[in-house]
């Protein structure tokens, strides 16, 4: 797939060419089920789950309907610890901020993964003011040397093979003396940290991303499994922290809740490794942390979803289920979806934050089997809000004309059920016979997009309606 | 205020419809805050310091039990015996490493981490037994780096330290009256990552191991 020029608004010819992908198919099959096990397993062991997801999605329902309180709170608890606060609406606000506080001194930055910064499109604002700019997450830095996106937002390289990865690395690190090809796990992980350890002990600036804010406190939590957004963030002398607005929670007890949720969500762990809660810069008496803390606050559209039908996609943790049990994204992975968030819940958020008309095929790509809503901790109604934006594209005439003018045919035959039964019954009747012996057609008018590249099953002569009435005689 | 701070608050009243809130409704925010809601708590029979033992292991963690604190050394000497580990250990200042008498042979020092280090003993805020959890605070008995830089990480922490949940370790920062400290390390296991073929690696790059010496002995 051509990442350079991908787009939400190209979705249909990139999930096109990434079905044809056998590395990414090779390694999506690879995570799947990892995924899909682990959460089973966890979400199984702990007999209050349902409870507590009842519980988290009152916690942010109240975060939102106060979301200004709670806002201005945790920027006063910020300021109170020694930290600074800054607002953004738009992406280019937010990189001009990051900007201003990273100054023309600083050399190197460490990243740790945020998916705001994505939206941000922050590395390469940072990379043209000249700045050296390194992902410390161990898939994030796997994808900054292939100059790829995240594919997914838990697993940004999930869609690489270990083979990709090695020549990754093997392209990459000559330059610092490491020669040979390594191709098993603990060598290449063991290699990254080596290359990486020395990044972190000389960099200027460290950005990390906020999985909560905490209103009490003014604290901005990070859970990860590798360490690194700890070392981006108490080696540099300046702390920044991108985050969107609605990541705001009121206290530490409601962030306990929410973990509850979140790594068993995400990877199956009770707690992952580390989670970690900074206040503001360094204290006086500290020998080590930052000298400065920031925290940049990005909306990019999110206020507006406030109070819409679509409002319960603000209570997303971020965790990943969604995507792991998805069929679609299990498919075609995260690039095909053209923008930085993928799968079930990207489909809800991307039209919301670049628009429908940019993203028209994303609410599309779904086949409302409903398995996102059912594993979604937050209790998101991921396919309602899907069917939501999929009637406001009709009502904005952006459905394409084909699907119109099939619209309009179907409505006019089911408002005549006599005419539709009868033509039912024929069009089943035929198509049974087409078929013949083997059932299926490998051909059918108006159905290419169909039998190019699969058989359609046929009606085995009667209609549902017709066998219904059978069945209830 | 800045604007564009001005604009964002402006635009989430107008979404939710509502101008700002009344002092009625922010009074009431503000207690929820300062009395905080009690989250629904995972059920567990065990006792704390097994429980905690016990999800310490399911993650990679490792544990030593001793009787008294004069038993550390001796526990931690084994440790280092067993993955024929150097003796120059990096320290925090921690109250509970206080009064401890360690090995001569021992190179000891006290300070933060530095690249280099790799064997570091720290103290503890807190151990969590919900999830076999190690709280610890930033200040200037414990230094950050500690926790991250070295490969072996290993904590000494009492066995009345171990609280049962999550919401009694924030009760007990508030009973104490601290202040949040800059970091708050809650710690579940050694470094690790699943980033290449979700295949879990320990070690990405934090410690690649992380061991507990859990003293029996009370304060």
């Amino acid at each position: 797939m051509n990442l350079e020029n991908r787009s939400a608004a190209r979705f249909k010819q990139q999930a096109a060419s990434a079905l044809k992908d056998n590395n990414l198919k090779t390694a999506l099959a690879k995570a799947k089920d990892g995924f899909v096990l682990k959460r089973l397993h966890a979400v199984e062991d702990l007999d209050e789950f349902e409870a507590i997801r009842a519980e988290a999605r009152k916690i942010k329902d109240h975060a939102l309907s106060h979301l200004d309180f709670y806002l201005e709170e945790f920027e006063r608890k910020v300021k109170e610890n020694g930290g600074h606060v800054h607002w953004a609406q738009t992406p280019e606000q937010a990189c001009a901020l990051v900007m201003d506080i990273v100054g023309t001194e600083a050399k190197q930055v460490l990243k740790g993964k945020s998916m705001v910064s994505e939206e941000m499109g922050l590395n390469a604002a940072l990379e043209a003011k000249g700045h050296t700019v390194v992902e410390t997450d161990l898939g994030e830095y796997i994808i900054q040397l292939a100059h790829e996106p995240p594919s997914h937002i838990i697993a940004p390289a999930v869609h690489k093979t270990r083979d990709q990865i090695s020549d990754l690395f093997h392209g990459e690190h000559p330059k610092y003396g490491l020669n040979e090809r390594l191709t098993e796990v603990p060598d290449l992980v063991n290699e990254a940290r080596q290359v990486l350890r020395e990044k972190f002990l000389n960099s200027d600036v460290g950005i990390t991303g906020a999985n909560f804010l905490i209103a009490e406190t003014g604290s901005t939590v990070i859970v990860t499994n590798e360490g690194n957004g700890d070392l981006s963030q108490i080696l540099p002398k300046v702390h920044i922290v991108t985050a969107s607005i609605e990541k705001v929670v009121p206290t530490l007890n409601d962030t306990a809740t929410l973990l509850r949720l979140l790594g068993r969500s995400a990877t199956g762990q009770e707690m992952s490794s580390y989670t970690t809660f900074s206040t503001g810069p360094k204290r006086a008496n500290d020998h080590d942390g930052p000298e400065e803390f920031h925290v940049v606050l990005l909306d990019n559209g999110r206020s507006k979803v406030l109070g819409s039908e679509f409002q319960d996609i603000l209570r997303c943790i971020k965790c990943g289920a969604c995507l792991n049990h998805c069929p679609v994204y299990g498919a075609i992975g995260g690039h095909a979806y053209g923008w930085v968030y993928s799968g079930p819940m990207g489909s809800v958020l991307t039209p919301l934050i670049i628009g429908l008309e940019n993203s028209y095929d994303l609410p599309n790509a779904c086949s409302l089997n409903g398995r996102c809503a059912k594993v979604c901790p937050m209790s998101i109604p991921l396919p309602d809000l899907l069917r939501q934006h999929r009637f406001k594209a009709f009502q904005r005439g952006l459905t394409d004309s084909r699907t119109k003018l099939g619209l309009k045919a179907w409505a006019y035959l089911v408002t005549r059920p006599k005419l539709y039964s009868g033509l039912t019954s024929l069009a089943a009747k035929a198509l049974a016979l087409l078929g013949g012996s083997r059932g299926v057609l490998r051909k059918a008018p108006l159905a290419s997009g169909w039998t190019s590249v699969r058989d359609l099953p046929v009606p085995q002569g009667q209609t549902f309606q017709q066998q219904w009435k059978k069945a209830s005689e | 205020m800045s604007e564009t701070r001005r604009q964002i608050i402006d635009n989430i009243r107008a979404s939710l419809g509502r101008g700002p809130l009344p002092d009625g409704v922010v009074t009431q925010l503000r207690a929820r805050i300062s009395e905080p809601e009690q989250g629904i708590r995972p059920r567990f029979d065990q006792d704390l310091a097994e429980r905690f033992g016990e999800k310490l292991q399911s993650v990679a963690g490792t544990l030593t039990r001793v009787a008294t604190l004069n038993d550390v050394p001796s526990a931690i000497q084994q440790y280092l015996d067993q993955h024929q580990l150097s003796k120059n250990i990096v320290m925090s200042t921690h109250a509970v490493l206080d009064g401890i008498e360690w090995p001569e042979d021992w190179e000891i020092e006290q300070r933060p981490a530095r690249g280099e280090d790799t064997i570091s003993v720290t103290g503890a805020y807190a151990g969590v037994a919900e999830t076999g959890t190690v709280a610890i605070l930033s200040g200037t008995e414990s230094p950050s780096t500690l926790n991250f830089l070295p490969d072996d990480h290993i904590v000494v922490i009492r066995m009345d330290q171990i609280v049962s949940h999550f919401e009694d370790l924030w009760w007990l920062l508030q009973k104490q009256d601290l202040d949040m400290p800059r970091t708050v390390n809650l710690i579940t296991g050694p470094s690790r990552t699943a980033d290449v073929e979700q295949t879990i690696q320990l070690g990405a790059h934090g410690p690649r191991r992380f061991h507990v010496v859990l003293v029996e002995q009370r304060e």
